[in-house]
Protein backbone atom coordinates (compact mmCIF):
# COMPACT_ATOMS: atom_id res chain seq x y z
CA UNK A 1 0.00 0.00 0.00
CA UNK A 2 3.02 2.47 0.57
CA UNK A 3 4.45 1.56 -2.28
CA UNK A 4 1.42 2.47 -4.02
CA UNK A 5 1.94 6.18 -2.59
CA UNK A 6 5.43 6.17 -2.98
CA UNK A 7 4.24 5.89 -6.99
CA UNK A 8 2.29 8.36 -6.99
CA UNK A 9 -1.36 7.36 -6.04
CA UNK A 10 -3.50 9.84 -5.16
CA UNK A 11 -5.50 7.46 -3.19
CA UNK A 12 -6.24 3.63 -2.43
CA UNK A 13 -8.69 1.54 -0.69
CA UNK A 14 -8.90 -2.19 0.06
CA UNK A 15 -12.21 -4.22 -0.59
CA UNK A 16 -12.56 -6.84 1.94
CA UNK A 17 -15.65 -9.15 3.05
CA UNK A 18 -18.28 -8.10 4.84
CA UNK A 19 -17.76 -8.43 8.79
CA UNK A 20 -18.29 -11.70 9.81
CA UNK A 21 -18.46 -13.82 6.55
CA UNK A 22 -15.04 -13.66 5.45
CA UNK A 23 -13.72 -16.83 3.81
CA UNK A 24 -10.16 -16.41 6.18
CA UNK A 25 -12.64 -15.55 8.69
CA UNK A 26 -11.12 -12.85 10.48
CA UNK A 27 -9.21 -11.53 7.59
CA UNK A 28 -10.83 -8.64 6.86
CA UNK A 29 -10.69 -7.57 10.10
CA UNK A 30 -7.12 -7.89 10.34
CA UNK A 31 -7.35 -6.12 7.44
CA UNK A 32 -8.88 -2.99 8.98
CA UNK A 33 -6.60 -3.27 11.75
CA UNK A 34 -3.61 -2.89 9.16
CA UNK A 35 -5.32 0.06 7.43
CA UNK A 36 -5.51 1.55 10.53
CA UNK A 37 -1.58 1.40 10.87
CA UNK A 38 -1.06 2.70 7.49
CA UNK A 39 -3.08 5.80 8.34
CA UNK A 40 -1.00 6.03 10.93
CA UNK A 41 1.97 5.79 8.51
CA UNK A 42 0.27 7.96 6.23
CA UNK A 43 -0.28 10.68 9.02
CA UNK A 44 3.46 10.54 10.32
CA UNK A 45 4.69 11.64 6.98
CA UNK A 46 2.45 14.32 6.41
CA UNK A 47 0.45 12.81 3.63
CA UNK A 48 -3.23 13.22 4.31
CA UNK A 49 -4.79 9.36 6.22
CA UNK A 50 -8.19 10.01 4.48
CA UNK A 51 -6.33 9.11 1.15
CA UNK A 52 -6.68 5.08 2.37
CA UNK A 53 -9.56 3.53 3.29
CA UNK A 54 -11.03 0.04 3.40
CA UNK A 55 -14.77 -1.37 2.70
CA UNK A 56 -16.36 -4.37 3.04
CA UNK A 57 -18.65 -5.39 0.33
CA UNK A 58 -19.55 -9.27 -0.74
CA UNK A 59 -18.40 -10.69 -4.63
CA UNK A 60 -22.25 -10.24 -5.61
CA UNK A 61 -22.37 -6.29 -4.68
CA UNK A 62 -21.28 -5.19 -7.77
CA UNK A 63 -23.77 -1.91 -7.81
CA UNK A 64 -22.05 -0.93 -3.86
CA UNK A 65 -18.67 -1.58 -5.42
CA UNK A 66 -19.51 0.75 -8.52
CA UNK A 67 -20.56 3.40 -5.46
CA UNK A 68 -17.90 3.20 -3.29
CA UNK A 69 -15.58 3.35 -6.69
CA UNK A 70 -17.19 6.40 -7.56
CA UNK A 71 -17.47 7.95 -3.50
CA UNK A 72 -13.51 6.99 -3.00
CA UNK A 73 -12.69 8.65 -6.25
CA UNK A 74 -14.72 11.87 -5.28
CA UNK A 75 -13.31 12.03 -2.15
CA UNK A 76 -9.44 11.50 -3.10
CA UNK A 77 -10.41 14.21 -5.54
CA UNK A 78 -11.92 17.04 -3.22
CA UNK A 79 -8.16 16.36 -1.28
CA UNK A 80 -6.40 17.28 -4.67
CA UNK A 81 -3.22 15.60 -6.33
CA UNK A 82 -1.17 13.57 -3.51
CA UNK A 83 1.53 15.91 -2.09
CA UNK A 84 3.98 13.57 -3.38
CA UNK A 85 3.33 14.52 -6.28
CA UNK A 86 3.64 18.25 -5.90
CA UNK A 87 7.05 17.49 -4.27
CA UNK A 88 8.31 15.49 -6.97
CA UNK A 89 7.50 18.15 -9.53
CA UNK A 90 8.92 20.71 -7.37
CA UNK A 91 12.10 18.11 -6.70
CA UNK A 92 12.46 17.90 -10.79
CA UNK A 93 11.67 21.82 -11.33
CA UNK B 1 14.53 -12.15 23.20
CA UNK B 2 15.81 -8.56 23.07
CA UNK B 3 12.44 -6.40 22.50
CA UNK B 4 12.47 -2.84 21.00
CA UNK B 5 10.63 0.00 19.52
CA UNK B 6 10.89 1.90 16.51
CA UNK B 7 11.68 5.82 17.11
CA UNK B 8 9.22 8.21 16.23
CA UNK B 9 9.46 9.21 12.44
CA UNK B 10 9.84 12.84 13.26
CA UNK B 11 13.05 11.67 15.49
CA UNK B 12 14.28 9.68 12.60
CA UNK B 13 13.49 12.30 10.03
CA UNK B 14 15.68 15.05 12.01
CA UNK B 15 18.46 12.47 12.42
CA UNK B 16 18.72 11.75 8.94
CA UNK B 17 18.19 15.43 7.51
CA UNK B 18 21.89 16.45 5.84
CA UNK B 19 21.93 12.87 4.01
CA UNK B 20 20.84 11.83 0.66
CA UNK B 21 21.89 8.21 0.54
CA UNK B 22 21.02 5.97 3.05
CA UNK B 23 21.55 2.65 4.08
CA UNK B 24 18.99 0.96 6.13
CA UNK B 25 20.02 -1.75 7.78
CA UNK B 26 17.34 -4.75 9.67
CA UNK B 27 18.36 -7.55 11.69
CA UNK B 28 16.59 -10.90 11.12
CA UNK B 29 17.14 -11.60 14.87
CA UNK B 30 14.80 -10.77 18.06
CA UNK B 31 14.40 -7.08 16.81
CA UNK B 32 12.53 -9.10 13.79
CA UNK B 33 10.69 -11.24 16.03
CA UNK B 34 9.37 -8.75 18.11
CA UNK B 35 8.46 -7.00 14.71
CA UNK B 36 10.45 -3.55 14.96
CA UNK B 37 13.25 -4.33 12.89
CA UNK B 38 13.38 -6.76 10.23
CA UNK B 39 12.95 -6.93 6.78
CA UNK B 40 9.53 -5.85 6.65
CA UNK B 41 9.93 -2.77 9.00
CA UNK B 42 12.94 -1.71 6.67
CA UNK B 43 10.92 -1.62 4.30
CA UNK B 44 8.00 0.30 5.91
CA UNK B 45 10.86 3.36 7.03
CA UNK B 46 12.08 3.23 3.88
CA UNK B 47 8.85 3.59 1.99
CA UNK B 48 7.63 6.31 5.06
CA UNK B 49 11.60 8.16 4.15
CA UNK B 50 10.70 8.05 0.52
CA UNK B 51 7.63 9.66 0.99
CA UNK B 52 8.56 12.36 3.42
CA UNK B 53 10.94 13.34 1.41
CA UNK B 54 9.34 13.38 -1.94
CA UNK B 55 6.56 15.50 -0.33
CA UNK B 56 9.47 18.04 0.53
CA UNK B 57 10.92 17.75 -2.70
CA UNK B 58 14.23 16.60 -1.71
CA UNK B 59 16.04 13.84 -2.87
CA UNK B 60 17.06 10.63 -1.15
CA UNK B 61 18.29 7.13 -2.22
CA UNK B 62 17.93 4.27 0.41
CA UNK B 63 19.00 0.92 0.05
CA UNK B 64 17.10 -1.85 2.03
CA UNK B 65 19.67 -4.52 3.52
CA UNK B 66 18.48 -6.94 6.89
CA UNK B 67 21.17 -8.58 8.22
CA UNK B 68 21.27 -12.76 9.32
CA UNK B 69 22.35 -10.88 12.90
CA UNK B 70 23.92 -7.27 13.88
CA UNK B 71 25.85 -8.61 17.15
CA UNK B 72 28.51 -10.60 15.25
CA UNK B 73 30.87 -9.32 12.76
CA UNK B 74 30.85 -11.78 10.13
CA UNK B 75 27.09 -10.89 9.13
CA UNK B 76 27.75 -7.03 9.75
CA UNK B 77 31.36 -7.32 7.16
CA UNK B 78 28.62 -8.83 4.35
CA UNK B 79 27.45 -4.42 4.08
CA UNK B 80 31.52 -3.95 3.39
CA UNK B 81 30.87 -4.14 -0.36
CA UNK B 82 28.94 -1.25 -0.46
CA UNK B 83 28.72 0.77 2.58
CA UNK B 84 31.00 3.46 0.78
CA UNK B 85 28.16 4.10 -1.58
CA UNK B 86 26.37 5.66 1.48
CA UNK B 87 26.81 8.42 3.63
CA UNK B 88 25.18 6.97 6.62
CA UNK B 89 23.80 3.81 8.61
CA UNK B 90 20.38 3.65 10.04
CA UNK B 91 20.49 0.98 11.97
CA UNK B 92 17.25 -1.31 12.65
CA UNK B 93 18.61 -3.26 15.29
CA UNK B 94 18.85 -3.50 19.10
CA UNK B 95 21.87 -1.79 20.70
CA UNK B 96 24.20 -3.67 20.66
CA UNK B 97 23.89 -4.49 16.80
CA UNK B 98 23.94 -0.39 16.70
CA UNK B 99 26.71 -0.30 18.58
CA UNK B 100 28.66 -3.03 17.08
CA UNK B 101 27.71 -1.95 13.48
CA UNK B 102 29.59 1.51 14.63
CA UNK B 103 32.78 -0.16 15.85
CA UNK B 104 33.01 -2.13 12.36
CA UNK B 105 32.99 1.12 10.19
CA UNK B 106 34.71 3.93 12.53
CA UNK B 107 34.19 6.30 9.71
CA UNK B 108 30.42 5.91 8.93
CA UNK B 109 28.14 7.47 11.81
CA UNK B 110 25.29 4.99 12.46
CA UNK B 111 22.35 6.01 13.77
CA UNK B 112 19.67 4.20 15.99
CA UNK B 113 16.27 3.66 14.44
CA UNK B 114 15.11 1.65 17.27
CA UNK B 115 14.72 2.28 21.11
CA UNK B 116 15.81 -1.22 22.62
CA UNK B 117 13.32 -1.88 25.90
CA UNK B 118 13.72 -4.83 27.08
CA UNK B 119 14.64 -8.55 27.55
CA UNK B 120 11.42 -10.79 27.02
CA UNK B 121 8.61 -13.00 25.86
CA UNK B 122 5.99 -12.56 23.33
CA UNK B 123 2.63 -13.26 25.13
CA UNK B 124 0.63 -13.11 21.89
CA UNK B 125 0.81 -12.03 18.23
CA UNK B 126 1.67 -8.46 18.31
CA UNK B 127 2.61 -8.48 22.73
CA UNK B 128 5.45 -8.41 24.77
CA UNK B 129 6.58 -8.18 28.07
CA UNK B 130 9.66 -8.13 29.96
CA UNK B 131 11.22 -11.30 31.43
CA UNK B 132 15.08 -10.23 32.83
CA UNK B 133 17.07 -7.88 33.46
CA UNK B 134 20.19 -9.44 32.93
CA UNK B 135 21.14 -8.80 36.61
CA UNK B 136 24.10 -11.84 35.84
CA UNK B 137 23.21 -13.81 39.28
CA UNK B 138 19.66 -15.60 38.61
CA UNK B 139 17.19 -16.66 41.74
CA UNK B 140 14.50 -17.82 39.75
CA UNK B 141 15.38 -21.50 41.63
CA UNK B 142 14.24 -19.41 45.15
CA UNK B 143 11.16 -17.97 43.30
CA UNK B 144 9.04 -20.40 41.76
CA UNK B 145 10.65 -18.89 38.03
CA UNK B 146 9.13 -15.30 38.36
CA UNK B 147 11.81 -12.82 38.33
CA UNK B 148 11.45 -9.96 41.64
CA UNK B 149 14.32 -8.21 40.01
CA UNK B 150 12.52 -7.47 36.49
CA UNK B 151 9.02 -7.92 37.33
CA UNK B 152 8.46 -6.31 40.62
CA UNK B 153 8.83 -2.09 39.90
CA UNK B 154 11.18 -2.20 43.28
CA UNK B 155 13.28 -4.84 42.42
CA UNK B 156 12.59 -6.05 46.25
CA UNK B 157 13.56 -9.86 46.86
CA UNK B 158 11.91 -9.97 49.84
CA UNK B 159 8.09 -9.12 49.23
CA UNK B 160 5.39 -8.18 48.95
CA UNK B 161 5.57 -4.47 49.45
CA UNK B 162 2.44 -2.53 50.83
CA UNK B 163 2.18 -1.19 47.42
CA UNK B 164 0.72 -4.50 46.37
CA UNK B 165 -3.32 -4.93 46.63
CA UNK B 166 -5.71 -7.92 45.37
CA UNK B 167 -2.50 -9.52 43.14
CA UNK B 168 -1.87 -5.99 41.52
CA UNK B 169 1.42 -3.38 41.89
CA UNK B 170 0.49 -0.23 42.65
CA UNK B 171 2.38 0.85 39.97
CA UNK B 172 -0.64 0.05 37.30
CA UNK B 173 -3.82 -1.90 37.76
CA UNK B 174 -2.00 -3.53 34.66
CA UNK B 175 0.92 -5.18 36.10
CA UNK B 176 0.76 -7.90 38.84
CA UNK B 177 2.48 -7.85 41.84
CA UNK B 178 5.70 -10.48 41.27
CA UNK B 179 5.66 -10.98 45.07
CA UNK B 180 2.18 -12.52 44.54
CA UNK B 181 2.65 -13.97 41.60
CA UNK B 182 5.96 -16.03 43.59
CA UNK B 183 3.64 -16.65 46.29
CA UNK B 184 0.89 -18.41 44.50
CA UNK B 185 3.31 -20.21 42.31
CA UNK B 186 5.46 -21.45 45.04
CA UNK B 187 1.75 -22.78 46.65
CA UNK B 188 1.45 -24.72 43.70
CA UNK B 189 4.71 -25.88 43.73
CA UNK B 190 4.27 -26.93 46.90
CA UNK B 191 7.66 -25.25 48.50
CA UNK B 192 5.84 -22.94 50.09
CA UNK B 193 8.83 -23.14 52.87
CA UNK B 194 11.20 -21.43 50.58
CA UNK B 195 9.50 -18.21 50.94
CA UNK B 196 9.78 -18.18 54.57
CA UNK B 197 13.53 -17.61 53.35
CA UNK B 198 15.18 -14.67 53.52
CA UNK B 199 16.66 -13.97 50.85
CA UNK B 200 20.20 -12.20 51.51
CA UNK B 201 21.14 -9.01 49.94
CA UNK B 202 22.00 -8.64 46.72
CA UNK B 203 25.17 -8.52 45.21
CA UNK B 204 24.78 -5.90 42.15
CA UNK B 205 28.27 -6.05 41.18
CA UNK B 206 27.31 -8.71 38.75
CA UNK B 207 24.84 -6.08 37.16
CA UNK B 208 25.19 -3.46 35.51
CA UNK B 209 26.78 -1.71 38.99
CA UNK B 210 29.88 -3.40 38.23
CA UNK B 211 30.15 -1.63 34.89
CA UNK B 212 30.36 -2.96 31.34
CA UNK B 213 30.71 -6.58 31.26
CA UNK B 214 32.44 -9.66 29.19
CA UNK B 215 32.23 -13.31 28.84
CA UNK B 216 34.74 -15.45 28.40
CA UNK B 217 34.67 -19.18 27.29
CA UNK B 218 38.66 -19.42 27.24
CA UNK B 219 37.81 -23.28 25.47
CA UNK B 220 36.50 -21.87 22.62
CA UNK B 221 39.00 -18.75 21.81
CA UNK B 222 40.97 -18.88 18.70
CA UNK B 223 43.93 -17.04 20.18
Amino acid sequence: MLKAFESGADGIYIAGCLEGECHFLKGNLRARKRMLYLRKLLAEVGIEPERADMYNLSSAQGQRFAAIATEMTEKVRALGPSPIKKGQSAFKA
Amino acid sequence: MIVGNRKSMEEILEMVKPYKKVLLLGCRECITVCAAGGEREVGVLASELKLSRAKDGQEIEIKEFTLERQCDFEYIDQIKPFVDEYEVIVSMACGAGIQYTAERFPKKPVFPAINTTFLGVTLEQGLWAERCQGCGECILHLTGGVCPVARCAKSLFNGPCGGSSGGKCEVSKETDCAWQMIIDKLKALGQLEKYEEIIGVKDWSTSRDGGPRKRVREDLRLQ
